[in-house]
């Protein structure tokens, strides 16, 4: 039995060619992977877009700001994320590649914290 | 085994160390599962080879011994790390293993090089990585020599090394051959890296010399590894191919005063007929291929070249050919330069430049100093002096290696009009 790991699969998209929908059903493309990689995924979620995002920032004195938007400004924005189990980083890429996103994803192990 | 000379030890172990090294880690990562640990192990095993193989004698397969040793010693850091974590008393000094020669396990360790490559070349590493990873460990380089071979500071490389191991184990990138499906795409990836190591050891890009015959040799070295762990691969056989067939020249690339000799005027006796014989037969063999892969198309250019009497004979249109094919399978800039110059001896000089001033607006080529060389070589035979003037003072600010600058300012000079 191989041990697995935790990666969380952030899905980027670019929301000027994508805008969100209000409402949207998932896509049968989501669907479909879903369902294929049910083994594989532990939990999931969309976002709604980038433009209701607020930033929380400690501002150095104790205190925090408070700012409209995401943290860091960019074209692809986070559009929603898997948290998938998987044996190695080849394994996890290969359930990335399959995720139906718009730009593409980005792959992180979790931190196993001992 | 009968005692031999500290000399003798000394060299042996060496020897072991540039042939073995490869194979030693990879069979000892295996057992680990862990390259620092493996690393350390290895390390200590070459160690006490030094101490050892004096008395005791020089095994008749070092490899073997080296790995025996390595995973020994692995086994009991392992062991003396457990201890240390249940914090019990050591109650004993672990014995020391020394292996002797019936201890060999043959079991499949070419294999093992194999996964050691493909993990230092994973896409999911840094390219900068990805060759610093293959230079320390599959080609036992230190740290400060793989500092030396790219002139950056060895903490660079440090840190280098110390992130992309920090990588492989906190994402768990696998240390195995990839599935079938995903080989091909991957092999290129490892097939790239050695490449790079062969050609910024065939042409250093800065420096005094034109050439860093140490990182060409590495290079050399991987490719033959290569072939030997993948014997019926045509893309393996292709690089292997094409680095023989240009190293073969490399002899004949300087003269006595280590100044650049163009293949033109190259003294032609001084290739090496035996590396281009192994290179030719290898390319058949990657010819099979269809269609054939880039490396196997370069080996071919570089095959026409050394089948060549002199440069009056050389078959610029069979070349010119093989660039069309190549610029389909691998359209980069670099290549479409190649291919420019080979229309020029092919076709003529003007319709070579042409092609090269189309070439301009290509940004990767902006800071390349061999465009702006070829240029004023064709202005120069076309005998537009001014313009080659011109273009040769652009390709000598652009150029950091001190034998093609001097050969560039040797062609400014000559010059006339």
């Amino acid at each position: 039995m191989t041990k697995m790991s935790k990666y969380l699969v952030l899905i980027f998209q670019d929301e000027a060619v994508t805008p969100q929908a209000e409402g949207e059903s998932i896509s049968a493309s989501y669907q479909e992977f879903m369902q294929r990689r049910n083994g594989s995924l532990l939990n999931g979620a969309a976002l709604q877009p980038a433009s209701t995002a607020t930033s929380v920032r400690r501002n150095g004195t104790g205190g925090f700001s408070v700012t409209d938007g995401p943290f860091a400004e960019s074209k692809e924005t986070l559009g929603g994320y898997f948290l998938i189990e998987a044996g190695d980083l080849d394994e996890a890429l290969e359930i990335a590649k399959e995720v139906p996103a718009g730009v593409g994803v980005e792959v992180r192990p979790v931190r196993v914290v001992s | 085994m009968p005692q031999a000379a500290s000399s003798e030890v000394a060299a042996a172990v060496a020897e072991a160390h540039r042939r073995e090294w490869a194979f030693v880690l990879a069979a000892t990562v295996r057992v680990t599962g862990d390259i620092d640990a493996a690393e350390e192990a290895v390390q200590d095993a070459y160690a006490s080879a030094l101490s050892t193989w004096g008395p005791r004698g020089i095994p008749k397969n070092p490899g073997a011994w080296l790995t025996v040793a390595a995973r020994r010693r692995a086994l009991d850091m392992h062991r003396r790390a457990a201890t240390a974590q249940r914090a019990l008393p050591k109650l004993l000094e672990p014995e020391e293993y020394l292996p002797d020669d019936a201890d060999l396990e043959p079991e499949d360790i070419p294999d093992d090089r194999l996964r050691l490559i493909f993990t230092c070349c994973h896409p999911a590493l840094a390219p900068d990585a990805q060759v610093a990873m293959t230079l320390r460990l599959l080609c036992g380089l230190s740290t400060a020599d793989v500092a030396r071979a790219f002139l950056v500071p060895e903490a660079t490389i440090a840190a280098r090394i110390t992130r992309a191991k920090k990588k492989i184990a906190a994402a768990r990138i696998p240390y195995r051959v990839p599935a079938a499906a995903e080989l091909r795409e991957r092999l290129d990836g490892v097939l790239s890296v050695v490449y790079l190591l062969y050609t910024t050891g065939h042409t250093a890009p800065s420096g005094q010399d034109l050439m860093r015959r140490d990182l060409a040799e590495r290079g050399h070295e991987l490719a033959r590894m290569l072939r030997v762990l993948l014997p019926d691969d045509g893309d393996v056989a292709g690089l292997l191919a094409l680095v023989l067939l240009t190293d073969a020249r490399s002899g004949a690339r300087v003269d006595e005063q280590r100044e650049l000799v163009l293949l033109e005027n190259q003294d032609r006796s001084r290739w090496d007929r035996r590396a281009i014989a192994e290179g030719l037969a290898l390319l058949r063999e990657a010819l099979k291929l269809r269609p054939p892969g880039r490396f196997a198309l370069m080996a071919a250019i570089a095959a026409v070249h050394d089948e060549s009497a002199s440069w009056s004979d050389t078959d610029w249109l069979e070349i010119l050919g093989l660039y069309d094919l190549l610029v389909e399978k691998w359209p980069s800039p670099v290549v479409k330069l190649n291919r420019a110059i080979a229309l020029g001896f092919a076709v003529g000089y003007a319709e070579g430049l042409a092609e090269l001033d189309a070439l301009g607006t290509e940004p990767q080529l902006a800071r390349y100093p061999y465009l702006a060389a070829a240029r004023a070589d064709f202005l120069a035979r076309l005998g537009r002096s001014d313009d080659a003037r011109t273009a040769f003072e652009e390709a000598l600010i652009l150029t950091e290696n001190d034998t093609e600058r001097r050969y560039l300012q040797t062609r400014l000079s000559e010059l006339t009009g």
